[in-house]
């Protein structure tokens, strides 16, 4: 087991390694940092000098070592629109994006799960049915347009939620929280639904898809012939073996619901890391985007480390085999 | 025959298709004593299986039991509610699967699942099912069943996963386990010991048992009666050495015709010409005739019952009136 969760620690620094690399070789090609800072009436001498303060006539790989060296520290430099060290800017924003996507997680997990199974159990129903189309819906529609619709109906036509922001937060210590006001809460659920969406409705095909097959397997066939309640079967039996694989792809999901969030946090004004990317894109805010395709990396591989290890906690046959190798 | 365990009288099961209805086990008439093995043999397709599942009410929809009466003891349960049927499958009619390794929930522990069922069918302690559990493991011949209860089904080989299925369909003392080819994916050597193992409780427990498998070795070793089965319907019942000594239908004398010998010195194998009809095909009369080496005018027509013939009972017009004959 400690051989496993050391190879797969190797493999996320290398993984990070490479990122880092794209990271830093975007301040090289995609333009010259230099005409972002000053304007352009600006002499060719000063223009000299701040390169040269910069370290930008330096050698490639010494710039990257800088680089490197600055980012395991946590210096991410300063960012080119709001000369302020971009790890404070992306620490502001953090909170707003992780509550976010904690709630959109939840959703599409708890709704995914249990419409899945609902799905699966009832298949001939007109509510199962329902779903399944309604789920088509949701796979197939741009989050975007989710957003603009719900927007459109529960804060324009019906005036229930806010349109955008995340109406008042509450500090504690460096966090920033919107679960404490009930603004703050109301303001969590459009995005929360628009971003969870997706994951939501693949959850659901995936649940009901892997719990048919379990229910056709000989186990539950035998559990049925060994008289255990129907609950026992469903829950017991089916719904533990359906969630193996869905542990994989939900954990993944949620790496993505972070890295895409940049839309609905743009639909909503929500002031998190994914707008601030937005902004930065369009500013060419080099050291925000950079920063910001590390963290989106970091989290990713975390994520992926964690839902290897939680397969192990789930399947025992996983258990040993793992342990055999180690 | 001591007291009847089960008793099945003109048993239809039909399965609804969208090219209609199609009659799978056609006038099934069976019984079983306690402690006996009644064999029930037959090609692919027969209906054994089917036979089985109808006995312990597992038949899965779009098919259902269309006629005839299936009796526990004196107690009919072919009519039951699903609950109330649950509570006999485990309880009271044991089931056992073709293949042990697909049997077992992989995600929990041997004992847990032979405490599950325990306990769904008696009020025992968990301390006592447990306690129980491992009395079972030691009867069904798994060594250090102290440590074995707490292994996962991965864990144990093929003919060891029987044996813990033999445990689970013995957990509650039912009168009747009704083994669906239980030995068809076994090991040959381990094959004679599960055969061995099972003929061994039955008798200790007076168990009832219907083997149904496609094994005539199987059969000869095991079973004291013998069904033979051919397109849903029973062509000849009797005791073991009548049937397979002496076999009348003229069905039965092919397939106990078709058992290769050691002595034979032939080139090819001996096997009955043409196949079993499918079940949108079956000819009108007797479902063999197109197949059977004496067939006769009759055989096309009408419909054999079931007559008395020595110690069987044989459904061929070669024995009808004329009793002995051919």
């Amino acid at each position: 087991m400690l051989a496993f969760l050391i190879r797969r620690l190797a493999q996320a620094a290398v993984v990070l390694a490479v990122v880092g690399l794209i990271a830093f070789a975007m301040f090289r090609f995609a333009g010259d940092p230099v005409n972002q800072i000053v304007g352009p009436d600006t002499p060719v001498s000063e223009r000299a000098e701040i390169r040269k303060s910069l370290g930008l006539d330096d050698p490639v790989l010494l710039q990257f070592g800088r680089y490197a060296g600055n980012v395991l520290r946590g210096d991410f430099g300063i960012s080119y629109q709001f000369r302020q060290p971009v790890t404070t800017l992306l620490a502001e924003r953090m909170p707003a994006t992780l509550e976010l996507a904690f709630c959109a997680t939840l959703f599409a997990l708890s709704v995914g799960i249990l419409m899945g199974v609902y799905c699966a159990l009832r298949r001939e129903t007109f509510l199962a049915k329902l779903f399944q189309a309604i789920s088509l819906v949701g796979v197939s529609l741009p989050t975007f347009l989710i957003g603009i619709l719900l927007i459109f109906l529960f804060s324009v036509t019906l005036g229930w939620l806010p349109s955008y922001g995340r109406g008042d937060t509450v500090r504690i210590g460096g966090w920033t929280t919107g679960f404490l006001t009930v603004s703050g809460l109301k303001a969590l659920i459009l995005p929360s639904i628009t971003l969870g969406l997706f994951q939501m409705t693949l959850i659901m095909r995936l649940v009901r898809a892997e719990m048919l097959e379990v229910l056709r397997t000989d186990y539950i066939r035998f559990a049925r012939a060994r008289g255990l309640t129907t609950r026992a079967i469903h829950f017991g039996h089916a719904l533990k073996n359906t969630l193996v694989p869905v542990i994989t792809i939900a954990g993944l999901q949620l790496g993505s619901v972070i890295a895409f969030s940049i839309i609905t946090e743009t639909v909503f004004q929500w002031p998190g890391m994914g707008l601030l990317f937005v902004q930065a894109v369009q500013n060419v805010d080099i050291p925000i985007m950079s920063a910001y395709l590390l963290l989106v990396a970091a989290i990713f591989v975390t994520i992926n480390l964690v839902v290897d290890l939680l397969y192990t906690v789930v399947d025992p046959r996983l258990r040993t085999s793992v342990g055999r190798t180690a | 025959m001591t007291e009847t365990v089960l008793s099945v009288r003109d048993l239809r099961v039909a399965f609804e298709t969208r090219r209609g209805t199609l009659t799978a086990i056609d006038g099934v008439s069976l019984e079983i004593g306690r402690g006996e093995i009644l064999g029930v043999v037959g090609e692919s397709g027969a209906g054994k299986s089917v036979t089985g599942s109808a006995v312990i009410g597992l038949i899965d929809p779009p098919g259902r039991i269309a006629g005839g009466e299936i009796r526990l003891g004196s107690e009919r349960i072919d009519d039951l509610p699903p609950e109330k049927m649950r509570r006999i499958r485990g309880r009271r009619i044991g089931m056992i699967f073709q293949d042990p390794l697909t049997s077992l929930d992989p995600l929990y522990r041997v004992g847990e699942q032979i405490v599950e069922t325990i306990r769904t069918h008696t009020d025992l302690s968990a301390k006592t099912a447990r306690a129980r559990a491992i009395d079972l493991l030691t009867e069904v011949g798994i060594p250090a069943p102290e440590r074995r209860i707490d292994g996962y089904p991965h864990e144990f080989s093929g003919g060891m996963r029987q044996r813990v299925v033999i445990a689970l369909a013995l957990a509650a003392e039912p009168e009747l386990i009704i083994a669906d080819e239980p030995t068809t994916a076994l090991d040959v050597s381990v094959q004679a010991q599960v055969i061995t193992l099972l003929k061994r409780l039955c008798r200790e427990h007076g168990t009832a048992v219907m083997l149904v498998t496609h094994d005539m070795g199987v059969i000869a070793e095991a079973a004291d009666r013998v069904a033979v089965m051919y397109s849903g319907r029973i062509a000849e019942i009797g005791p073991v050495a009548e049937v397979v000594r002496a076999p009348r239908h003229p069905y039965a004398r092919g397939l106990m015709g078709a058992i290769p010998t050691l002595s034979d010195t032939a080139e090819r194998l001996t096997q009955i010409p043409g196949s079993m009809p499918r079940l949108t095909a079956i000819p009108p009369g007797c479902a063999f005739h197109p197949r059977c080496p004496n067939v006769f005018g009759r055989c096309r027509v009408e419909r054999p019952e079931p007559i008395l013939v020595g110690g069987t009972r044989v459904a061929c017009h070669l024995y009808d009136a004329r009793g002995e004959a051919a």
